[in-house]
C-alpha cells in the first residue's frame, strides 16, 4: 500500500508542478466562496446581534456598520418585560426535562446494550416511532387534560411534555454511546461482585461520562428551543423564552433593538452549545442512522 | 451447557424488562392516551362554545372538515412548504458539504457560521427575517434592492409562502450541511484519488463517488426534515398568523385555529388524525432504514 502510494505520488509530482499556480488559484477560489456562504447564512444572526447595541431609532434606519453603541436595549428588555423571569423558566424546563430524560434513559439504555433480548430491536424502533407522532396531532388531547389537572401554563407541565419528548432521542443515544463501550471492562466488575446499581454508576457511568453530556446537552438544545408546546401550553407564569420572543411579534417594526438584544440573550448559549456538541449531536438526531 | 444458558436468558430478560420498564411504560402512556382520545373526540360532537352538543357524531367531523375548503388550501401549503423546503436544503446541502469538505483557511470557523442557525429558535428567526431582513421599507432586503436600483419587495404581503419557506429553509439547511458533512467524513479518499489519477474531472467524481457515498444520509435527512417540516408552527404563528387570508395556514396551524381559537375540539381532532396517517407515511419508511442499519 505505501508502495503504491509513493508511486503515485512520484508520478503525480511533475503534474502538481506545473499546476501549482491553478492549484493555488483553485484554493483561492474556494476559499472565498467558502467564507462567503458562510458569512451570507450567518448574517441574519450577526446582524441581530449588531442591532442589539443600537439606539431603536439607528435599528430602523438604513443599514450601516458604524453607530455609537448603546447598552439600552438590553436595559430595556430586563427593567420593562422581566428578562430574567423568562430565562429562568428556559432553565427551569431546559435542565428539569433534561434530568429525568437522562434518569429514565439510562437503566432503558443500559439494559439494551447489555442485556439485550429478542425484543429489544422492535422496543427500540417503537420509542423511535413515538417521535414520528406529529405533536399538533395530539394538542388537542393534551390541551384539554391539562386544562382539567391545572397544568396549564405550569413549568412542571412543560418538563413532563419535554422529557417524553425527548426520551426517545435520548435512550436511541445513550444506546449508540453504550454500546460502542468495551463489554470486558463491566463483566470484569461483575466479576469481582459488583451489583447492577455498582457497575452503572462506579463503570458505565464514569465511563461514558462524554457520551451522556453531549446526551444531555442535545436534550437541553431541544428543550430550549421548543417552540410548539410552549407558545400552546403556556401564557405568562411560565412561558420561556420561545414563547417571551413571539411576544414581540404584536406591534410590527417598533421594538427592533429590545428583540435583537432579548434575542441575542436567548440564543447565545444554546448556540454555544451546539458548536460545541455539533459532531455528537449528528448521532442523536438521526438515530445513529449516520455516524 | 443449554439449560444454564436458557436460563440465565430469562434471568437477563427479567432484569432488562424492570430496568426498561420505567421508560416504556411512560412513552406508552404518552402515546396511546393521547392518540386514543384524538381518535375519540374525532368522532364526537365537541365544540367547548356549545357545551350542550354532545355525542357520536360518526363520520360527520371528517364529513364536515373534508368538504372545507381551507382543509385542502392548508394541505395545499403544507405540500408547497414542506416540498420547497426539502429541495433548497437537500441540494444546497449537498453542494455546501461537498464546499466545506475543501480545505481552505478558516474552514472550520466558516463550518461553525454556516451551521449556525440551526441552533436559533424557530421564533427568534422568523421574528429576526421578517423585521430586519424583510421589512418592506426598513430591512436589510429592501435596502439592498434599492441600492441596485430595484424595488423593495413587501414580502409578506405579496410572497407570504415564499418568505415562510425562506426562513425555514434558511434554518433547516444548516442541519443538512451538518449531517451531510458528517457523513462525508466515511468516504474513501483513496477512491477520489483513484478516479483524479485516471482522470475524472470534479463533476464526474461528484456525480460517480461522491453523491453515491452521500445517498444514505440524504434519505435521512429527507425523511427527518419531512417530519418535522409536516407540522411547521412557530414561523407561522409569529410572522403571519396563517395569512394573508389562508396564504400560509397548513394543516398544524389549521388545527391549531380549529381547536384553541375556534374551540371546535371535534373538527380540530379529525384534522389530528389526518396529520398522524401523512406523518406515519413518512415515518414507515425511516423506521424501516433506521432497523435495516441496526442489523449491520
Amino acid at each position: 500500500m505505501t508502495i503504491l502510494r509513493s508511486a503515485t505520488s512520484a508520478t503525480s509530482a511533475p503534474r502538481s508542478v506545473t499546476g501549482l499556480r491553478s492549484a493555488q488559484s483553485k484554493r483561492a477560489i474556494i476559499t472565498v466562496l467558502g467564507w462567503s456562504v458562510a458569512l451570507v447564512i450567518f448574517f441574519p444572526i450577526f446582524w441581530m446581534i449588531l442591532t442589539g447595541f443600537k439606539t431603536e431609532t439607528a435599528a430602523i434606519a438604513d443599514p450601516t456598520l458604524i453607530f455609537s453603541p448603546t447598552l439600552e436595549s438590553y436595559q430595556d428588555v430586563q427593567a420593562r418585560s422581566g428578562y430574567i423571569r423568562f430565562a429562568l423558566n428556559s432553565v427551569a424546563v431546559a435542565f428539569g426535562s433534561t434530568f429525568f430524560a437522562l434518569l429514565l434513559a439510562i437503566p432503558s439504555a443500559y439494559a439494551m446494550a447489555f442485556l439485550p433480548t429478542k425484543r429489544t430491536k422492535g422496543t427500540l424502533l417503537w420509542m423511535l416511532s413515538t417521535k414520528m407522532l406529529p405533536s399538533v396531532g395530539v394538542l388537542v388531547p393534551i390541551y384539554l387534560i391539562f386544562r382539567d389537572v391545572g397544568l396549564l401554563d405550569t413549568r412542571t407541565g412543560l418538563i413532563i411534555i419535554y422529557t417524553l419528548m425527548n426520551l426517545p432521542i435520548v435512550v436511541w443515544m445513550l444506546y449508540t454511546f453504550f454500546k460502542d463501550m468495551p463489554k470486558d471492562i463491566l463483566e470484569a466488575g461483575r466479576m469481582d461482585g459488583a451489583s447492577t446499581f455498582q457497575e452503572v454508576f462506579f463503570l458505565l457511568l464514569p465511563l461514558t461520562l462524554p457520551g451522556i453530556a453531549s446526551t444531555g446537552l442535545l436534550s437541553i438544545i431541544l428543550s430550549w428551543n421548543e417552540a410548539f408546546w410552549s407558545l400552546n401550553l403556556t401564557s405568562s407564569k411560565a412561558a420561556p423564552l420561545t414563547a417571551y420572543i413571539a411576544s414581540f411579534s404584536s406591534p410590527e417594526g417598533l421594538f427592533w433593538a429590545k428583540l435583537s438584544a432579548a434575542s441575542t440573550m436567548a440564543i447565545a448559549p444554546i448556540l454555544i452549545l451546539g458548536w460545541m456538541t455539533q459532531k455528537q449531536m449528528v448521532r442523536g438526531l438521526t438515530f445513529g442512522a449516520v455516524k | 451447557m443449554t439449560k444454564t444458558r436458557a436460563s440465565g436468558r430469562t434471568v437477563g430478560g427479567l432484569r432488562t424488562l424492570s430496568l426498561q420498564a420505567p421508560a416504556v411504560t411512560l412513552l406508552l402512556l404518552w402515546m396511546i392516551v393521547p392518540l386514543g382520545m384524538t381518535l375519540w373526540f374525532s368522532f364526537q360532537y365537541y365544540n367547548l362554545l356549545m357545551p350542550g352538543m354532545t355525542g357520536f357524531a360518526g363520520l360527520e367531523n371528517y364529513e364536515y372538515l373534508l368538504t372545507d375548503p381551507a382543509l385542502w388550501a392548508a394541505m395545499g401549503n403544507t405540500l408547497m412548504l414542506v416540498g420547497w423546503v426539502l429541495t433548497i436544503t437537500v441540494v444546497g446541502g449537498t453542494l455546501l458539504a461537498v464546499l466545506f469538505q475543501q480545505e481552505f483557511a478558516g474552514r472550520g470557523i466558516a463550518r461553525v457560521l454556516a451551521i449556525s442557525p440551526f441552533f436559533v429558535m424557530p421564533t427568534v428567526s422568523a421574528l429576526v427575517w421578517k423585521n430586519m431582513m424583510m421589512h418592506p421599507s426598513n430591512g436589510v432586503l429592501a435596502w439592498l434592492a434599492e441600492s441596485f436600483g430595484l424595488p423593495a419587495v413587501d414580502w409578506f404581503s405579496s410572497l407570504p409562502l415564499t418568505s415562510i419557506v425562506i426562513i425555514v429553509a434558511w434554518q433547516w439547511l444548516p442541519f443538512a450541511l451538518l449531517i451531510l458533512l458528517t457523513a462525508m467524513q466515511s468516504l474513501d479518499e483513496d477512491q477520489v484519488e483513484a478516479a483524479r489519477m485516471d482522470g475524472a474531472g470534479p463533476v464526474a467524481i461528484f456525480f460517480f463517488i461522491t453523491l453515491p457515498h452521500l445517498k444514505r444520509a440524504i434519505s435521512v435527512v429527507i425523511m427527518i426534515e419531512m417530519i418535522f417540516l409536516l407540522t411547521i408552527f412557530a414561523e407561522i404563528f409569529v410572522t403571519t398568523s396563517g395569512g394573508p387570508g389562508l396564504a400560509t395556514t397548513n394543516l398544524a396551524y389549521l388545527i391549531y385555529i380549529r381547536a384553541l381559537l375556534d374551540f371546535d375540539v371535534g373538527t380540530a381532532s379529525a384534522g389530528g388524525v389526518i396529520a398522524i396517517i401523512l406523518a406515519n407515511i413518512v415515518a414507515i419508511f425511516l423506521v424501516r432504514m433506521v432497523a435495516k442499519n441496526l442489523e449491520d
